[in-house]
Formats: C-alpha cells, structure tokens, sequence
C-alpha cells in the first residue's frame, strides 16, 4: 500500500495545474480518490464526518445489481440453447451468455465514463460516480440482441441531454438509463420491440452455433398479451408450451437482459433495503400501486388479455419488479419528501398497469411510467412542501 | 413540580471518546490574553481604547458601531499590548498584558428584582454580558431595539463529549437563579429552561417554565427547544443563552463586578486526561493543553467547542468567550485508507447502514477531520430528516438557501434556525456539503435583504 502512495504522490503533480498532464486532472483525481480516501479536510463547520461517502453508496446499487446481471447472461444463454434445441450444460449455458452481455457492459460503461471524463475535465469537476450505476443499469434493460453501435448512440445522448446538460450526477431530472431505454425504443423502433430482439439465436463470437428449431416464436410474455386476439390468456414459450407463475418468478422467460428473475431482482432489493440505499416507502408503494391498479382491471376493465391478466402476474412479468426495485428508487429523480415517495411510488405502479392494459402500442408500462413520474416528482414534493409552509403560517396566525 | 416532558426521537449521538471527568485543574493565566472581535459574528467594532491603556475586567475595549452603548469588555485586567489591524483597518484582536492578580471594574447594581427592564438592559449592554446572548432570528447578538418574546435556556448540552452543565453549575445556583431573575425582566414572555431530566439540579430554579427534553442529540441544542415549545415566526424575536453565561450575569447582579470564569472541559480521543479546567476566556489554550495531550506521530487538530460546531484554533490560539470545551483530535492528513469505498473499515463510525457500526455495537471509533469522502450535489434523500427533529425540512430549506430564494426561506423556516442545528445533517451527508456555511451565509444574506 505504501509503495502504492508513493508512486501516486510521485506522479501527482504531473496532472496539477502546469503539469504535463493537466488536462488529464479530473481523470487522475478519479483513479487517485478511487485508490485511496480523500485527504480533504473540513475547514470550518463539523470536523468529523460520517465514513459514508457517495462512492460506497453507488457500489452498494451496483453489487445489488449483480444477482440480475448473472442471472441475465445465464438467462441469455438458457433462451439461446433452448431456441437452438441444444442442451450445453450450465458453463457453456453462462458463458454463452456471459459473452452476448459483456460487450453491452463494456460499450455502455466506455461511452458514458468517456463522457463523464471529458465533461468533468472541461468544467474542472471531479469525476463522479453515477455512471457506475447507470452504466450497470443500462445493459439489465435491453435487449441481448439491441446492436452495439445503437446503445452507444442511446447512452451518448442520455449521458448529455438528460444528465450534463442538466448539472451532472444530482441534478437530472430523468432517469438516466431509463432515458438511454427511451431513445433506443423511439428511435430504433424495429430494433427494440417484436419479437426477435429478445433472444439471440445467432451465435456469439463464434460460439453456440446452431439452427433455430422449428416453430419458434421469441416474444415475450406481455409481447404475446398486448398482441393476443382473444381476451384469454396465453403465455408460452418459445415452441407454445405455458408459462408458469413460477416461470416468471424465476425469470426463465425471455426478456430484457435484467428483468426477468424476480428472485435475483428480491436479492438486489434486499441488500438495498438492509443497507437503506433505496427507500422502502416507494418500493413498497410502487408494488402497491401496481396490485390495485391491476386489481380494479381485472374486475372492471375491458374484455382483452391485457386487462384480464392476474394481478400478480403483473408483477412479476416485464420490468415491473426491476423497475420498483432500482429505477423508481433512484433519490435524484424520486420525490424528495417522505410524504411525496408514497404518492410517487403508488402513481407509477398505477400508470404502469395502465399503459400495459389500455395502450395496445406498448406492451410494457414501467419505463415510460417511471418517466412520467419523474417529470411529476417535483409537483409532488412542491405540495408536500407547501403543506409545511401553510402550517408554518398557521402558527403564527393562531397564537 | 415535575415538568413536562418533550420526547426527541429524530437525531444521533455520535460515540467519540475521551469525555471529561468530573475533576477541576485551575490554571495559570498566561501573560497575554487575546480578545478577538470576529468572535463575535456580525458586529462592527469601534476600538474604545489605545495601545497602553491600563484595563480591569469590565472595561470596554471596543463597541458596536450601530450600537455605541454596546459594549465589548476586557475579561481581565492589565495593559493594552496591542491592537492588530488587517487590510482596510479591520481590528483583529487585541491583546492584553494580564495583571498578576486581576482587578475588577466596579459596577452600582440592584438587585433584579428592584430593577427595571431598561436599568438592566443598560447595565448588561454596559458590562459587555449583552454580547453573551443570541437572538433567532440570524443567530446573531440580539438587537437592543427589540424585545424578545421568550427566552430560552438549554440547561444541559448533547453534543459529543459536550461538557456537563450539572458537574459545572451545581455549587453556583444562587448566581444562575440571579441571572435568570435579571434576564426574565428583559422579556414580555417567560424564560424556558430545557432540562436534561426531573432529577436535574435545575428543577430547582425558580421563575421560570421547565420543560425536560429527552432523546439523542440534538435533543439538548436551544433551537429544538423553540421550535418545540414557542416557534420564531416572522417578525418575532427570541434570545438564547448558555448556562455558564447565565453565571456571569448572575455574579454582575450579586457583586458588581464582571467575573468572566469559567470551566472549560479539555476533551477528545487525543487527550491523555480529559476533564475541566477553571479558566477565563481569552486565556491561550497552550495552558490548558499542556501535559495533557497523547504523544502521537501525526498532526492534531484543536477546536474551540465540540467537534460538530466548533472552530478550529491553532494549539497556540485563544479561547472564545463562550467556549466551554476544547475538542483534540487527529487532523487525518497523514492517514492514507485504500479503496475505502470497498473496505468494511470496522474502526469508522457512520449513522448509515453501508458500514457496520450498528452491528458492531462498539463504544469507541477512529476520527480525524477528514471529510470522509468527496463533495457531490445532493444525492441522497431523507438523509437530513433522520437527524433534525423540528417541523422544518431541512433539505428544502437548505435548497432555498442555496438559491438565495428569500420568500422560501422566509416560508421554509429560516427565522427558527442557528448553523449549529445543521450540524448533524452535515455529518451525516454523504455529499459532504458545508452545510453550517450555507445557513451562516444564508442568515446574513437574509438579514442583510430583509432588515
């Protein structure tokens, strides 16, 4: 560790102000404050600090996001064996999927921590960590099939025009990976919905070749309810074999590379939970939302498959759970209020099942509802806010 | 009587080691004493005396340019060393030559009862014991030109190894008794003392409302207490005042004289015997730290206060007039953490679930002054409310302040706070924000605009 210090500190002034490296500041301050704790110290105000830092933070959402990502590339490779009527075995089935995934983590974490560099050399910022988030969250919700080069566009534009036109880390509006979801799916539309994005039958890098097996049809659970003719329900696999409940919960279907496990998205939930990174209130209140909206569908609502769809299925089809679990929790783009998290989180399970069941455009709600609620986020806190201030000026009427 | 009693369940005692004993060292002063204006937030000192003058305890050395009546005194007695300007001829401080033996300016006193409002309200502005109490709002030296409607005393301190006003003031209740007599004629309404439980040596003073307050820290911090018991709202004026102070008006009152001692606790993991000693503000604290300190390989830091709200000194600087308690910790320079965002790092203390602490259930953690992290935009949210028990939402207030938005600040609460109750929310943030400058700027920007 010593050694380590020192060479750090040798090389130090290189990247200070008349360095041969100056224009590298911002990215050397990255790697050094990733390497070691910072040395600031306070000047005035408290002298101590609480040891947590936002860097501990963003890795706790990034470990709790590592139960979806392995079980996604297992996922890819189990749909990829299935599709090509071979069995692999569970090494050749995770590595199948391990090499379809990678190149999405590697193109989303290069392009947007390029960004970042360069934006936080520019404005003379250190380099934050939000993009060690986003840049996990982005590969979980497409596609395994989405072409590199469009999450590469996607990512660009969501890293500069919803985030550092916006302030940087803290001060977007929007979901940053939800926005890089938005634009691949308005831009790209044939690339990003049907059925043939969602599983990959081609092979990867060379590895798991194979002929599709007859009568193979790659939509996804709620591709096949908004698309259904009749108002019976009928999910199936890829050769027209019925999912279960189970089948949803385990996440064996197909789908976006992350969402499909319920239970690798309950771990996440949990660690973030125990660890209080992600507020419980909008978690729960998003779930909540969801069941009753559902609910008042499946008594009430139209005669289409959509609507008479069991509530719990809901739930666990799509991205609804990813979505309560690690979108609608993001602090920046949530409610800010206590009050305000339960309101947030109940409207966007509400508006999910909503678009689910009464757009027969989109198939699944979650990203455009999570969206529209962070535009409301701040309405909401504005009249959590104001009933504050009105009780404020109450007191001072009443004495 | 038993008083009533205010539960607090919003806030966080920090677990820090080295509280002082319940043991008195008397110590010498030392042959300067330094008297620093900037001590005194927002006032504009005109210099009353000249290099040389002789000075007992109670002279004026300086008063406030708006306020000439506002005097500033010298806490002991000797010869005007010297008066140190900086640029544009602001004084800086000025330093005393101190007597052997200190003698005391004689001051013609009633006793409160027999006194009117504006008789005491002249002696204090006089005797420089005005310059002890705080006004809400701005957390600033109250305004002579208003009347306060409350005065508030918080009888016991939750701060981290904050020293204990029970140990302190328990053989000087006739004096605290005078005090708040004098003080409760200075106001139209009551004064309130926070008590830390019923069995409090305070119970016992008379003429005043008491109201226990339980709970961790900030449980003890004057501000919780307003906003608990009677709110600042627009236009109204509340003054504050801590215990030790109290004494000083008290011992005016019984015997005409400004007697500034007091007992200042010497605490903080960096010291060997951490307990109080009996001094005078203005003393230089290299009298109080000398001998006590561990000996340790890396730099130390010292504050005057404790280590959420205190200022840092220098080992060599002076004690500030209302300083009860100097805090000594490791500055943290030398301390190099690799890849502390990954490490479970069991000796750190944090009120968040990322670490351990609360599992470990340890009685002591490692500190420096170290922020622990880098500056960040606010992030997280919710953060702040956890730790700040008043009908106030702190981030949003905080949000007002940065944008200088008077009317929200005005609505969000403003008039009721002092930096000083932002400091668990600045411990706590994980973006690291200076958040006691913010309101510090804020309430002068805001008077500044407002008044």
């Amino acid at each position: 560790m010593n050694k380590l210090r020192n060479l750090v500190d040798k090389i130090k002034p290189d990247f200070e102000k008349g360095g041969k490296f100056e224009k590298l500041h911002s990215v050397f301050d990255g790697f050094e404050t990733f390497l070691f704790v910072p040395n600031t110290t306070s000047k005035r105000g408290t002298h101590i600090h609480d040891a947590v830092d936002s860097k501990r933070t963003m890795i706790m959402v990034v470990l709790a996001l590592v139960p979806a990502l392995l079980f996604g590339m297992y996922n890819v490779g189990y749909q990829h064996f299935m599709a090509i009527g071979q069995d692999a075995g569970f090494w050749a089935t995770f590595w199948f999927g391990f090499l379809s995934v990678l190149p999405i983590v590697l193109v989303s974490y290069i392009v947007g921590l390029g960004i970042e560099f360069v934006v936080a050399q520019i404005k003379g910022h250190e380099i934050q960590e939000g993009f060690l988030v986003t840049g996990f969250l982005i590969p979980l919700i497409v596609p395994v099939d989405t072409p590199l080069w469009m999450i590469a566009v996607a990512t660009a534009f969501a890293v500069i025009f919803a985030k550092e036109v916006f302030g940087g880390t803290g001060m977007n509006i929007f979901n940053v990976a939800l926005i890089t979801r938005a634009f691949l799916f308005f831009a790209y539309p044939s690339a990003m919905s049907g059925d043939k994005v969602w599983i990959r039958t081609q092979d990867t890098f060379g590895f798991g070749g194979g002929q599709v097996v007859d009568g193979f049809s790659g939509a996804t659970p709620l591709g096949q309810i908004a698309t259904s003719a009749s108002p019976t329900i009928q999910i199936t696999d890829m050769f027209g074999h019925q999912f279960s409940f189970m089948d949803a919960v385990t996440g064996f279907i197909p789908g976006s590379i992350g969402e499909t496990s319920v239970i690798a998205i309950a771990i996440g939930a949990f660690l973030l939970l125990l660890t209080g990174v992600a507020s419980w209130k909008t978690m729960l209140s998003v779930f909540a939302g969801g069941t009753l909206m559902a609910l008042i569908f499946n008594h009430f609502g139209p005669d289409t498959a959509a609507a008479n769809l069991p509530w719990y299925y809901h739930l666990v089809l799509g991205g609804f759970a990813f979505g309560a679990v690690f979108m609608a929790t993001d602090p920046v783009t949530s409610s800010r209020t206590e009050t305000g998290k339960w309101i947030y989180g109940f409207l966007i399970g509400v508006m999910a099942i909503v678009i689910r069941v009464l757009n027969p455009g989109y198939a699944e709600g979650m990203m455009l509802a999570i969206l529209l609620m962070n535009i409301f986020a701040p309405l909401i806190d504005y009249y959590v806010v104001d009933a504050n201030v009105k009780r404020r000026l109450k007191r001072a009427v009443n004495k | 009587m038993m008083a009533n009693t205010i539960k607090i369940t919003k806030g966080l005692d920090i677990k820090i080691s080295g509280k002082a004993a319940e043991k008195i060292s008397k110590i010498p002063h030392s042959a300067v004493f330094e008297v620093n204006p900037e001590s005194y937030h927002g006032i504009t000192p005109k210099v009353l005396v000249k290099e040389g003058d002789t000075v007992n305890a109670g002279t004026p050395l300086f008063h406030e340019k708006s306020f000439p009546e506002m005097n500033f005194v010298s806490p002991v007695s000797g010869k005007v060393r010297e008066i140190v300007r900086g640029e544009r001829r602001k004084v800086m401080h000025i330093t005393i030559d101190t007597d052997k033996t200190i003698e005391y300016k004689k001051f013609s006193v009633k006793k409160p009862s027999d006194s009117t409002a504006d008789e005491i309200r002249a002696l204090m502005l006089e005797s420089g014991l005005w310059s002890f109490m705080r006004q809400r709002p701005y957390d600033i030296i109250p305004n002579p030109a208003k009347s306060p409607k409350a005065i508030f005393i918080s009888t016991f301190d939750t701060a981290p190894l904050a020293p204990d006003y029970e140990f302190i003031i328990r053989d000087q209740l006739a004096d605290f008794q005078t005090g708040v007599d004098a003080l409760s004629k200075l106001t139209s309404g009551n004064v309130h003392l926070g008590l830390k439980s019923d069995a409090s040596v305070f119970s016992t003073v008379k003429g005043v409302i008491a109201t226990v307050f339980s709970g961790p820290h900030p449980a003890g911090n004057v501000g919780v207490h307003i906003n608990h018991i009677n709110p600042v709202n627009k236009g109204e004026v509340v003054w504050t005042i801590h215990p030790q102070d109290v004494l000083f008006i008290g011992r005016l009152f019984n015997k005409g004289i400004v007697d500034l001692t007091r007992l200042v606790a010497l605490t903080g993991p960096e010291v060997e015997n951490p307990q109080y000693f009996e001094t005078i503000s203005g003393n230089n604290i290299s009298e109080i730290i000398k001998g006590n300190l561990k000996k340790v390989s890396y730099p130390l830091r010292f504050i005057s206060g404790n280590v959420l709200v205190g200022r840092k000194i220098t080992e060599n600087g002076f004690l500030a007039p209302c300083c009860s308690q100097i805090s000594v910790i490791d500055e943290g320079t030398e301390t190099h953490e690799m890849l502390g965002w990954a490490m479970p790092r069991f000796n750190k203390f944090s009120a968040s679930r990322l670490y351990l602490t609360k599992l470990l259930r340890k009685k002591e953690f490692k500190y420096d002054a170290r922020l622990m992290g880098g500056r960040r935009a606010i992030i997280m949210s919710g953060e702040y409310d956890k730790v700040f028990p008043m009908d106030i939402l702190p981030e949003h207030l905080i949000k007002a302040m940065i944008a200088k938005n008077i009317d929200k600040m005005e609505n969000l609460g403003a008039y009721e706070v002092a930096p000083e109750d932002f400091a668990l929310c600045e411990f706590v943030d994980t973006s690291k924000l200076p958040l006691q400058a913010i309101v510090r700027y804020s309430l002068d920007f805001l008077k500044s605009e407002v008044e």
